[in-house]
């Protein structure tokens, strides 16, 4: 009996087994062996063409040698920070005054949903137009008569950030009310019965009844965002490019540059594998919480 | 019988027009401003004149954003017809790897040893005794346009040299204008301190950190000098916000900035515009220091593909871009110099006259693409924005310079 059950356990759903085989293949190939392939080849000094010259740590030493790397990183950092924490704030925000029972709030939610359909191209060209001095906000407010207004962050090293910023909130915000709408609609409305009974106040109710409830909807959240986070580019290359100077330089772009424009595979493997070490950082921990943790629990 | 006929007409059908059609044969490049356009349509012109087809694959976005796509069209096993690059080493590592093909035939039938002038640009085509582009013109970054009109609404005579150009900086801010209009992209700040370099610590300097590639120049008080000139230059360039170089030219067209420095290519934007050299606009080689020229420019490779129709026609055009009926033409739209001193260019205005006498009187330079690799002139690129857009110290900036350079030795 024994005997016969182990093949059974092999062929039990043979037909899932079979049509899950190619995305199987695909995910071992093309990102696990990928992944593989551009870290051991960042320890080579492949220009143009990769080639198997090893070279130990040198183009890590290069790399974090490079201000615009470092720059970079910084960016990345302030930006992420900034733009996590608002999103998820103004999105939850915006979730709790559409939850309100408003009128028209389907018209309300398109319109808070529309940028989203916009790529982060479309985004940083209007928004660059938006924050041009010469025909943007700046010349507006000057047209109404304060002529000294001034409000020109693009141009600006110390500020441009937060004008990537801007950008990025306006694109992303809708997208993260729209999450958390689904989850406050997804509260059972006893929830909000039982709170009122015992008379506790709405504001106290989201803080410390409903924010505990959605926490897999904050996770989910903050994965999405953290992940349109690092790859955060082609709203940098559409808006400033890079610039003025390095001062709005991401990782992403620096990969690009030095595997393409410098033609310099070598550097931009080891860039990239850089980016995918910050990744795994933060992934690693939370896997392990969210998944790890539920097995002995 | 029936289905036989069929078949037969079938394959009648699409067997004949394949004989009857010319090739065809894809050509990329990035020559998409107005100037560079009406120039790549004389290319195309005379090559569907000749009875072949010339497929146009322009890239938008310039070089640094063109070649990533090329080369990896190359690579990957989708190769176009011919392709533009800069002469020198952006294509270098294709050839070595044997993805180009060889013209070396065509150039020994044309006599293009005799015929290509300066002779470097034809070297910066060989590798290992063989020639793999066709050189159609020559660039030269080393030159600063002026407008008049500003100028004249500033009321102060248009400036003879770099010196005085900073000089009459103050009266042109006095007088609300940009005095110097400046891109951001990197490469135009590069460009900029590279006509510096020649113009501010002369030639035999250049030579030496360039070509002798002598460290201990380079780190030396002659360039320490050009970094103090770069130190200034940039305070005059504080208000240019543009992004593309035809838009900072634009701002010079309109007499909104003083004066650009940037490649003869510039003269195409402002033909476009209808301005004439002398009366409303200025240019100097050289920024009127020092009259040399660098020899850059564009050269087209032809990938090798497996078909011998097209690679006999590759071969065509190759030998076509170099022919005088077609520099000829080609160079007076695009406002850059011929690669042959056979041709007459009767046509050519003040600053193509200008660029000619130079070149004829031997003043030229070999360009950087020629000399440094792309990774040295990307971390130059980089260090060099972050230069002209920061407050970043002359010595600092040096210092940093020499080391790119030895990266790339």
């Amino acid at each position: 009996m024994a005997q016969a059950k182990h093949p059974g356990r092999l062929l039990r759903n043979l037909n899932a087994k079979i049509a899950a085989v190619p995305m199987v293949l695909t995910t071992l190939v093309v990102f696990l062996g990928g992944t593989i392939w551009t870290v051991v080849y960042s320890f080579t000094n492949s220009k143009l063409l990769p080639r198997t010259n090893f070279v130990g740590f040198d183009q890590y030493e290069r790399l974090w040698d490079s201000s615009r790397w470092i720059v970079s990183i910084q960016n990345l950092l302030v930006f992420g920070v900034l733009s996590l924490v608002f999103t998820i704030v103004m999105g939850f925000v915006l979730a709790v005054l559409m939850d309100q029972k408003i009128r028209f709030e389907d018209t309300f939610r398109t319109i808070m949903l529309y940028p989203f359909a916009l790529s982060f191209i479309v985004t940083g060209l209007v928004w660059q137009w938006i924050l041009n001095p010469e025909f943007g906000i700046e010349s507006i407010v000057r047209s109404w008569g304060w002529e000294s207004f001034a409000f020109d962050p693009l141009n600006n090293p110390e500020v441009v950030l937060y004008g990537l910023l801007i950008a990025g909130l306006w694109q992303g915000t809708g997208f993260v009310m729209c999450i958390m709408l689904a989850g406050l609609r997804g509260i059972d409305e006893d929830i909000w019965k039982a709170a009122r009974v015992d008379g506790i106040p709405t504001w106290k109710t989201y803080v410390l009844i409903i924010i505990p409830m959605m926490r897999p909807v904050f996770i989910t959240t903050l994965v999405l965002v953290a992940s349109g986070i690092i790859k955060l580019y082609d709203l940098v290359v559409a808006q400033t490019s890079g610039g003025p100077g390095n001062a709005s330089q991401v990782p992403a772009m620096y990969v690009y540059d030095y595997m393409f424009q410098a033609q310099n595979l070598g550097q931009g493997f080891a860039a990239s594998t850089m980016m995918l070490l910050s990744v795994l950082i933060v992934l690693i921990p939370w896997a392990y919480l969210e998944f790890g943790g539920k097995k002995h629990g | 019988m029936k289905t036989l006929k069929l078949a037969t007409a079938l394959f009648a059908s699409v067997a004949l027009p394949t004989v009857a059609l010319a090739t065809e044969l894809e050509v990329t490049h990035w020559w998409t401003s107005g100037g560079e356009a009406a120039a790549v349509a004389e290319l195309a012109k005379a090559f569907d004149a000749s009875g072949d087809k010339w497929i146009d694959g322009a890239i938008a976005g310039g070089g640094s954003t063109a070649r990533p796509i090329m080369i990896s069209r190359i690579t990957g096993g989708d190769p176009m017809g011919a392709t533009q690059f800069n002469h020198g080493q952006q294509a270098l590592e294709l050839v070595e790897a044997g993805l180009m093909l060889d013209l070396t035939d065509v150039a020994e039938a044309e006599g293009w040893k005799e015929k290509v002038f300066p002779p470097s640009l034809l070297d910066a085509c060989t590798v290992d005794g063989k020639i793999y582009c066709a050189p159609v013109n020559i660039h030269s970054p080393e030159w600063l346009w002026l407008s008049n009109k500003a100028y004249a609404d500033a009321g102060i005579p248009v400036p003879a040299n770099w010196n005085e150009f900073v000089a009459s900086a103050p009266a042109l801010e006095a007088a609300g204008k940009i005095p110097l209009a400046l891109g951001n992209q990197a490469w135009q700040s590069n460009l900029a301190f590279g006509a510096m370099t020649v113009a501010v610590a002369g030639l035999d300097v250049w030579k030496k950190v360039n070509i002798d590639k002598d460290m201990d120049v380079a780190a030396g008080p002659e360039i320490a000098a050009v970094f103090a000139a770069a130190a200034d230059a940039r305070k005059l360039a504080a208000k240019s916000t543009v992004q593309d170089w035809n838009q900072a030219t634009n701002l010079v067209i309109t007499g909104e900035a003083g004066g650009q420095i940037m490649g003869d290519w510039a003269q195409g934007e402002f033909q476009v515009a209808g301005q004439v050299a002398g009366t409303d606009y200025t240019c100097l080689p050289g920024l009127g220091l020092n009259a040399y020229l660098s020899t850059g420019g564009d050269a087209f490779y032809f990938p090798k593909l497996d078909d011998p129709e097209k690679e006999a026609a590759q071969k065509r055009l190759a030998a076509q871009l170099v022919s005088p009926a077609v520099q000829v033409a080609f160079n007076l739209k695009k406002g850059s110099l011929p690669i042959r001193g056979d041709v007459d260019l009767a046509a050519a205005n003040d600053c193509m006259k200008k660029g000619l006498e130079i070149l004829a009187s031997g003043n030229v330079v070999p360009s950087g693409d020629q000399l440094w690799s792309p990774d040295v002139v990307k971390q130059n690129e980089d260090l060099m924005v972050e230069f002209w857009k920061s407050d970043m110290t002359a010595a600092d900036a040096q210092a940093k310079w020499v080391e790119n350079l030895k990266s790339g030795m």
